[in-house]
């Protein structure tokens, strides 16, 4: 235990130490060479440890997936585009594809509207740190319980019994349902209920980032329009929103990524079933219950270049920054 | 009204929070009907949503207090009404799990190195995405960004075998490489994103001024960063710390006494997924300390933070 | 300026100092290789990872050895990634005979015909798990620590006070009384669900079409689309439409959760199927007292293949030559351990020189296990995980919706071709 203190203190001190001290040897030494020769070396030796990071930990295995996904599921032979061949001609990928699309513009247009219109309200009031907290529980509660939490909101008794899920037992006071949410096919009532929960456990994140951003505001800006007899709404939408656009599409990115990759809350509640099943899972179940490698790097691959066209516009916007600011 | 330009700074902090203050007390006074109209409908609004999104939660909550039996037949309001039937029973089970408290501290241990470690690499790396010209930089900021959609289950097999080529896997370094390699690409998309945004004049009359990268980096881009690195380490302390996953596989059950306390509370749940009922109870006592770090870390989420550096 | 910068390449060096002191604190520390303590991996967790450290203390406590657990229910995907990459444990518990198989074929598991006393193993162990746990080389790899009885038939004292019915018929035609429905069936268990369907369908096969159509059902050889099979689906379906709830609620409840309706009042359901473990449910979510509950073992089905029963066990295996892992491995079969676990409940022993059990209904349970003339392991744990997988979901569709059986089984051949080849 001793030695554990002992261990803790320098690296408490010494590992931000370290990463300090990086960045002031790289500065000193930049010193011996030419200016001009400094300026092109200097960006390379800021970002290299997070680049030697990124090169083992996600560029390496990237690389391994990709070669995996032309091989078998042992990994042994290669089988060409056999792997691709069968995501896309598989009957239930459809189904999944479908879903998944409904995950990124549903979760993604509930969590960025949801952290954005909460940003905004809690900053005019006192108790904005209580109101945050609240929001922000969701992301901090394990997942684990939050699936526990869900099964229990969703339960379903049968009709004319008292309701022990949460929701029927609202939805009962104006002699609605009761309704099996997660399972209930008609109008994918079953996949909304899903994704409302993915939008329950990231709101907070949303919040989380929009209201930092909102914090970098000017208050005189704000005040100055109120003076000129701008409404809140005015505010909002000529101010606040413009101002606020850069962290609305990092926000926006990261929750598409995250709505694309996410494969936990189906995965333990439906398990795909009803008519729910999402991209991830198939690559979660291919890899670890069939342990088929090869099909499951092919449906990897396929998400990350189902990012692409999110990132070209995030190139573009970066551009855009530069060129105005 | 002209559009301004993104992100000026508030010239005189500690001056215009007053100035918010005073109009915030104006309008509570209820100077103007219309204003007193708008007031309410926000507390309406606002506390709606807050009771909306603790729901779920305080249900979960209030049937951690109740015996099993009761939790599955009937709804955790129902208990709320005399006779009141709660127990602790559930906390105290969790509690006496016998190697709870190291695995506390080793939660501590993985979480506390991997939050500081990509929290600084990343602003390094950011700063340089943002204010530092070099080829190719908005290509291979994007690629980075890119490596968020990576899925960490296909990365596991390759990298364990690293980490177990370099004799490093089971130990506490392992966790924290790898949680800083998955964190990075996120916490440098976030932080560039802020960093460039900051005032270009500030870093110009720096430069002039004759200070260095070094010191720009750390006396200005840092400073005026705060909220935002403010929300990045309390989500890169909050994702680390209910990782089970990433400390399962790469620690391994061989060192399972570096094993944190999300791999001992998975392990209150039978084989069958019986026993939840301790899960309930484990949840809520796990959650406490991402929530003081939230709680802590959000007096940094303050006006004013950015006019303050520029001027000091 | 210059004063600050002093002050920058002070703190730089005592960076680097400190630096490798982490890297000195982190790489020395204890060795993971120590003989005394053995590491082990199982699914179980809660009272079932108490009762396996129960089990193992008098043999720490004779050897002075350490044995040190470590539960999770994502066993399969951990043994996955720590077979490919050769970071191993020194026992775990084995996912299925598939993966057993696996394993051995490439040279991560190691064979215990050396380890064990073979003769005293095989005379204490039922025949059927002792082939079990044998590769294709013959060679034994696997062994079983406990087991389960499955297809019993549980019952409200209160309100089924008849004698038990002895034909499939009787059963199925006996009188309600106040009760709503015959059956309770319930297929949640998150992404496991449909297994409690799984069991269904397996006793029925076992009891319809008999042993041989059974292990080639099992083993692939035999179509789900046939009419053997497909006479057992239909069979449940009848079973379904007798069911509480219907559908929705079939679905949509726990299986831990599906014998509730048993003691509600009026009761919801009659008869409730499902292995010995339940109990434990009746008492910790039913609310039901010891007493309140007996089962009767699923009748024969046909005259052929009286007294088959099916049943599970926990397989356990071996990845390391350390010496004092191959004594508890050992240890771990005998009569004397498996007895700590049967006396804590949950558990009928593998070894079938343990006869003494706790209670009235684990003690009739190991009685028909040992005594059982036809005996199958639960098929689904046989199969392929591709296969497995899809036969659960296969069970949830079905309840959902029995009309769909055709395209159901049609999937399930189709999913049979692609997975025992592999």
């Amino acid at each position: 235990m001793e030695q554990r203190i002992i261990t803790a203190a320098i690296v408490l001190l010494g590992v931000p130490l370290v990463l300090v001290g990086y960045i002031l040897l790289c500065e000193r030494l930049l010193r011996f060479v030419p200016e001009k020769r400094g300026d092109r070396i200097r960006p390379w030796l800021w970002i290299a440890p997070a680049v030697a990071f990124l090169v083992v930990f996600l560029i390496y295995p990237t690389f391994n997936t990709l070669v995996l996904s032309f091989m078998d599921a042992t990994s042994r032979n290669f089988v060409g585009l056999d792997n691709y061949l069968w995501f896309f001609g598989d009957p239930s990928t459809i189904e999944a594809l479908r879903n998944s699309v409904l995950w990124v513009i549903f979760m993604t247009a509930g969590v960025v509207g949801l952290g954005l219109l909460i940003a905004v309200l809690v900053d005019r009031v006192r108790y904005e740190p209580v109101a945050k907290t609240a929001i922000f529980v969701p992301l901090a509660i394990s997942f684990v319980a939050a699936a526990i939490i869900w099964n229990f909101m969703y339960q379903y008794k049968p009709p004319g019994t008292p309701q022990t899920g949460t929701v029927n037992a609202v939805i009962g006071l104006v002699a609605l349902g009761p309704i099996d949410w997660i399972r209930e096919r008609t109008f994918l009532i079953d996949n909304f209920a899903l994704i409302f929960i993915g939008v329950w456990i990231w709101t907070g994140f949303a919040m989380v980032i929009l209201s930092a951003g909102l914090k970098g505001i000017s208050v005189e800006l704000l005040e100055a329009a109120r003076v000129d007899g701008a409404n809140e709404w005015q505010v909002f939408r000529r101010i606040i929103f413009p101002l606020l656009l850069p962290t609305i599409y990092v926000v926006a990115t990261t929750i598409i990524i995250t709505a694309l990759k996410s494969f936990d809350i189906v995965y333990t509640l439906t398990n795909g079933a009803f008519g729910t099943d999402v991209i991830a899972r198939k690559m979660f179940f291919e890899m670890f219950t069939t342990q088929n490698f090869g099909r499951a790097s092919a449906v990897a691959i396929v998400l990350l270049v189902a990012i692409i066209p999110f990132m070209a516009v995030n190139i573009r916007r970066f551009r855009e920054q530069e060129a105005i600011r | 009204m002209t559009l301004p330009v993104p992100e000026a700074p508030a010239a005189d902090a500690p001056a215009a929070r007053a100035r918010v203050d005073a109009y915030t007390t104006r309008v509570g006074a209820a100077e103007k009907p219309r204003r007193r109209g708008y007031r309410i409908l926000l507390h309406a609004a606002i506390v709606g949503l807050v009771i909306l999104w603790l729901i779920p939660t305080i249900g979960l909550f209030v049937n951690s207090f109740r015996p099993a039996a009761a939790v599955s037949s009937s709804g955790w309001w129902t208990s709320l009404l005399p006779p009141w039937d709660f127990t602790i029973d559930n906390y105290i089970h969790v509690l006496e799990q016998n190697n709870l408290g190291d695995a506390f501290i080793n939660s501590l241990f993985i979480t506390i190195p991997s939050t500081v470690i990509p929290v600084l690499v990343a602003s390094f790396a950011a700063y340089a995405f943002a204010w530092m010209d070099f080829p190719y930089k908005n290509a291979i900021f994007v690629a980075i960004v890119g490596l968020l959609v990576i899925p960490l289950q296909s990365t596991l097999i390759p990298v364990l075998r690293l980490l177990a080529g370099a004799h490093i896997a089971g130990e506490f370094l392992a966790v924290w490489l790898a949680h800083t390699g998955y964190g990075l690409p996120f916490a440098i998309f976030l932080l560039r994103n802020y960093m460039g945004g900051l005032p270009r004049e500030v870093f110009e009359s720096a430069s002039i001024d004759g200070a260095s990268p070094a010191t720009s980096f750390f006396r200005l881009a840092i400073p005026m960063s705060v909220p935002v690195l403010a929300s990045l380490t309390i989500f890169q302390f909050l994702f680390v710390w209910n990782d089970l996953l990433v400390s399962l596989i790469y620690i391994g059950p061989t060192r399972s006494e570096n094993l944190p306390m999300t791999v001992v509370i998975s392990n209150l749940v039978s084989s069958l997924g019986g026993e939840t009922h301790f899960l309930t109870a484990a949840a809520f006592l796990t959650m406490a300390l991402p929530l003081v770090v939230f709680i802590l870390l959000q007096r940094y989420f303050v006006r004013g933070i950015t006019g303050g550096a520029v001027k000091g | 300026m210059t004063r600050r910068r002093t002050t920058l390449r002070g703190l730089g060096a005592v960076a680097t100092v400190a630096v490798m002191l982490v890297l000195a604190a982190c790489s020395g520390g204890q060795s993971s290789g120590d003989d005394k303590s053995v590491t082990v991996v199982g699914t179980w967790g809660g009272s079932e990872q108490e009762s396996f450290l129960a089990m193992v203390k008098p043999w720490e406590d004779k050897t002075g050895n350490k044995v040190k657990y470590t539960g999770s229910r994502g066993l399969g995907a951990y043994l996955t990634t720590a077979v490919q990459s050769g970071t191993l444990p020194d026992l775990a518990g084995l996912p299925g005979p598939g993966e057993m198989q696996g394993f051995y074929a490439q040279g991560a598991l190691k064979a215990l015909d050396d380890v064990l006393d073979m003769n005293t193993y095989t005379a204490e162990t039922a025949p059927a798990f002792v082939d079990l746990g044998k590769a294709p080389d013959g060679k034994t790899i696997g062994v079983f620590i406990k087991s389960a009885l499955k297809g019993l038939i549980w019952y409200n004292t209160g309100n089924f006070t008849g004698e038990p019915p002895t034909s499939w018929d009787a059963v199925m035609s006996t009188d309600k009384g106040n009760a709503e429905n015959l059956w309770c069936v319930a297929l949640e268990s998150g992404a496991d669900s449909g297994w409690p369907g799984t069991d269904w369908i397996e006793d029925i096969v076992l009891r319809t079409a008999g042993p041989q159509v059974y292990d080639d059902w099992v083993n692939g050889k035999h179509k789900w689309s046939s009419p053997e099979i497909k006479a057992a689906f239909e069979a449940f379906g009848d079973v379904l439409d007798d069911t509480y709830g219907g559908p929705t609620l079939i679905n949509s409840t726990n299986f831990g959760d599906g014998g509730n309706p048993l003691f509600t009042d009026p009761p919801g359901c009659l008869f409730h199927h499902q292995a010995s473990f339940i109990t434990d449910f009746f008492k910790k979510q039913g609310g039901a007292q010891d007493g309140e509950f007996d089962f009767f073992p699923m009748p024969d089905m046909n005259a052929d293949f009286a007294g088959a029963f099916t049943g599970a066990g926990d397989l356990f295996g071996l990845f390391s030559d350390k010496a004092a892992a191959k004594d508890l491995l050992k240890y771990l079969t005998t009569a004397e351990a498996q007895q700590i676990w049967v006396d804590r409940g949950g558990a009928l022993s593998a070894n079938t020189k343990v006869t003494k059990y706790p209670d009235p209904v684990s003690e009739r349970s190991a009685k028909i296990l040992t005594g059982a003339k036809i005996f199958r392991f639960d098929g689904g744990d046989l199969m392929p995980q591709a296969m497995k997988a899809a036969f659960f979901r296969a069970m949830v569709d079905f309840a959902e919706d029995q009309s769909k059986l055709d395209s159901i089984l049609t999937s399930l051949d189709e999913t049979a071709a692609s997975s025992y080849t592999q």
